[in-house]
């Protein structure tokens, strides 16, 4: 920045030139912003709740031609769209939650799990997009249409020797299978050992030098991964052997000037990640215990060796044994303890600080990603979609409830950005679905 | 004929006008009466997936269906279930897969980001073997040229490299990347992938050294880089002891924030290294009571805290992130 200390300025790197112009892109709104009297401004941060509920319900009862690229993702359009109006705290009509419900039951696999669409594969992704709108949608018989025990063995034909789970029959191995594998059986109350067996270990494998988690060993670390990694290393009871001060460093690092979230280092501001690294910063927020501890852990490894010949031993591996010792006297009352945790997660919810900036990210949620027709986007000068919108509207509710003393206790004014009535409903963070919704889901299946 | 993907133009002969397909009848999608998120589907792609439908309920291995499942692509190649039962067809019609390769490129030019594309092609070149190696270390190679940080083509291609080989020349290949773009995170993630994985290079201690100066290098030139900071700091993992001893790392810190300009990783990593047990001297004081601006921050005579209140203010997008590192540091020594 300073010019003295720039000898030449050399052309910008792709990088660089592709930051510029969007950085460029949302400051030029943050100024309008900024320059526009007040009540202008609260106008500017009103969330549109009647065009997004109008372009979400639309939707769902029509898509055009060019959907046909989603046409094996047909029970994701039903989550996103129905979690999004969730989150604005409206239903949808009767006839069309019994729709839904027929619908989804056409995409449910004779032998377990949910498709992309009518007469297509099982797959996990699907399954997951399935079981939360199910849940979403609430009732008797919403829930009772999944088959859990055939779900169940689909999952188990999909898990691997290594740990992780494929997304279908001979499909892909990677973090986003062991989530959706894990918070499908967690939330319908079906995970046990045989389904956890080794998927931490997996999911660890997977955690980059750079801190965040990657898609499969070796890859970069990426937001969708980090939040589908540590997610579900918290429902299984494992999130203490991943590194967390790194995983918490990493991801506060992605919240750039721009105020949102990028997906990876030094790439672009995207709204969808204002969930999936929000997500993930919200999930550590409530682990702050287990990262102090790995801290001092940390600080302790040093000093205690100050002997050069002993260092690489203490302070190479001393953090990993012990998690590891640790993590063993968990598993062997596993099975009844990890049914709980989505729950536990919950209820041992205490007041406390986020650690990323909510309100900045309200900001570029409100004034850079949402559409005043409805609808919200990646960024400025990109399309509304519904997968965006969906993952936008889940950040502005963590956003908001992210000071709360409960996970559904109503926020203070101040920490809601723009009018209060841009208030959305909590969601439980682990899942993704409306907090309430999740309640009731978790008394049906413990029931069963 | 098979795996050619129909022309898009306006001669296309509906399937239920080709001979070929005469003793087929389609199977229209179990919608039910009144589906939600119902897409108003053209008609070729109605006709062409009741006529999948068909064979795939069928399973119907024949070349026709081979055809089949590459127009059903070509309308959208996002469609698992067609790829799967392309591949049933591929073994069972025992069909020469370089034709296959050449199949999933064109596809790829239309829209590479899709992941039944990528592992598809992983299928076809585990088929193939090692002689698929350079082909699809250029096929990555060219899609990475369009798009540097493409994630589907950076995870193929390290496939390729664990599964088939062929790491001589990667190493080179980041260096090639980072030279044209230093802030591609993707290239310096590939370059650490090489010098911990590459059975040529000795593993990361054989490397550390040579990695360290590299790495130094591009900090002093970009210092607001973040991922050559993150991956500096890779250099050392699981190895704290050695990160807190080095005094290039700690030597990079405190040069770079001696320039006063773009010094927020290198105090945000000198923050670290005292967590872990850094005892710095006075020259680092020196430099960070330089750091301080007038107004508002308390004196404090622990640098680490000192270190946080600067981080607050320069780096306010994290201010609640370094008012809790704060609240954390481990007790002075
Ligand atoms: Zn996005």
């Amino acid at each position: 920045m300073e010019p003295s200390s720039v000898v030449e300025t050399p052309s910008p790197t792709v990088s660089q030139r592709d930051q510029w112009i969007v950085e460029s892109q949302v400051f030029q709104i943050y100024q309008l912003f900024s320059t526009i009297p007040p009540n202008a401004q609260s106008l500017m941060l009103e969330l549109q709740r009647d065009k997004h509920i109008e372009y979400l319900s639309k939707g769902l009862r029509h898509l055009g031609s060019a959907f046909s690229v989603l046409d094996a993702n047909r029970p994701w359009l039903c989550y996103w769209i129905i979690h999004a109006i969730a989150l604005l705290g409206e239903t949808i009509d009767d006839d069309l939650e019994d729709n839904t419900v027929d619908f989804l039951n056409r995409c449910q696999d004779p032998n377990g799990g949910f498709a992309g669409g009518p007469g297509q594969m099982p797959h996990l992704a699907t399954t997951y997009a399935s079981v939360n709108t199910l849940i979403t949608l609430g009732g008797d018989k919403a829930l009772a249409s999944i088959n859990r025990d055939k779900l169940y063995g689909f999952m188990r034909r999909m898990k691997q020797p290594n740990g992780g789970f494929r997304m279908h029959d001979e499909g892909e191995i990677d973090v986003r299978a062991c989530y959706t594998a894990i918070s499908v059986a967690s939330v319908l109350n079906i995970l046990d050992d045989e389904l956890i067996k080794n998927v931490g270990d997996f999911i660890l494998s997977c955690q980059t030098y750079e801190g965040g988690i990657a898609g499969e060993p070796g890859s970069e670390a990426h937001g969708g991964y980090t939040f589908c990694g540590l997610a579900a290393m918290i429902l299984i009871g494992e999130a203490n052997r991943l590194d967390l001060p790194r995983l918490l460093d990493w991801v506060v690092f992605r919240q750039g000037k721009e105020c949102g979230f990028q997906g990876r280092t030094n790439k672009l501001v995207d709204g969808c990640y204002s969930f999936w690294q929000g997500g993930a910063v919200a999930l550590l927020q409530r682990l702050q215990s287990v990262i102090e501890e790995q801290m001092v852990e940390a600080s302790q490894s040093f000093t205690k060796s100050d002997a050069p010949d002993e260092k690489e031993s203490s302070a190479g591996t001393s953090s990993h044994a012990t998690s590891r010792i640790r993590r063993e006297g968990i598993s062997e009352s596993c099975s009844s303890d990890v049914k709980n945790i989505g729950l536990n997660f919950i209820n041992e919810w205490r007041e406390s600080e986020p650690l990323f900036h909510s309100i900045a990210l309200q900001q570029y949620i409100l004034l850079c990603a949402q559409e005043q027709e409805g609808g919200l986007r990646d960024k400025p000068g990109k399309r509304r979609d519904h997968y965006h919108s969906c993952y936008c509207l889940s950040g502005l509710s963590l956003c908001q409830y992210s000071w709360s003393k409960r996970p559904d206790s109503p926020p203070l004014p101040k920490v809601v950005m723009g009018p209060y009535s841009n208030l959305l409903e909590p969601i439980h963070p682990l899942f993704n679905v409306v907090l309430e919704r999740y309640r009731e889901a978790h008394e049906f299946f413990s029931g069963l | 004929m098979a795996g050619k993907i129909e022309d898009e133009s306006n001669d296309r002969v509906p399937l239920r006008l080709r001979p070929e397909w005469s003793d087929v009848t389609p199977i229209p999608q179990n919608n039910g009466p009144n589906p939600v998120v119902p897409i108003n589907y053209s008609e070729e792609f109605s006709e062409v997936m009741d006529y999948f439908r068909a064979v795939y309920f069928a399973n119907e291995l024949s070349s026709r269906a081979l055809s089949l499942t590459a127009e059903a692509i070509s309308l959208n190649a996002g469609n698992y279930t067609v790829w799967h039962f392309r591949r049933s067809l591929l073994e069972s019609l025992k069909v020469d897969l370089h034709v296959e390769r050449e199949f999933v490129e064109r596809v790829a030019s239309g829209n590479s980001k899709n992941y039944q594309i990528w592992h598809h092609r992983r299928w076809v070149a585990e088929k193939l073997g090692l002689e698929a190696r350079n082909s699809e270390l250029e096929f990555t190679k060219k899609i990475l040229s369009i798009d540097a940080k493409h994630y589907h083509a950076w995870s193929h291609r390290q496939w390729v490299l664990q599964t088939l080989g062929g790491w001589e020349d990667e190493l080179n290949y980041c260096s090639e990347l980072l030279a044209e773009d230093i802030f591609n995170n993707s290239a310096w993630n590939q370059r650490y992938f090489v010098i911990t994985r590459s059975p040529f290079l000795g593993g990361i201690k054989a490397m550390r050294e040579s990695e360290v100066l590299y790495t130094i290098e591009a900090i002093i030139s970009y210092p607001e880089n973040e991922s050559s900071w993150r991956y500096l700091r890779g250099l050392y993992k699981d190895e704290a002891t050695l990160y807190v001893n080095d005094t290039q790392v700690s030597s990079v810190c405190l040069k770079i924030l001696r320039t006063k300009s773009n010094y927020l990783f290198a105090l945000s990593t000198l923050l670290d290294l005292i967590c872990l047990g850094y005892q710095p001297n006075e020259d680092f004081r020196d430099a960070i009571e330089a750091l301080r601006t007038s107004d508002n921050e308390e004196q404090d005579s622990d640098i680490a805290r000192t270190i946080c209140s600067i981080l607050e203010q320069v780096d306010p997008i994290r201010v609640n992130y370094w008012v809790w590192r704060k609240s954390r540091l481990p007790q002075a020594a």
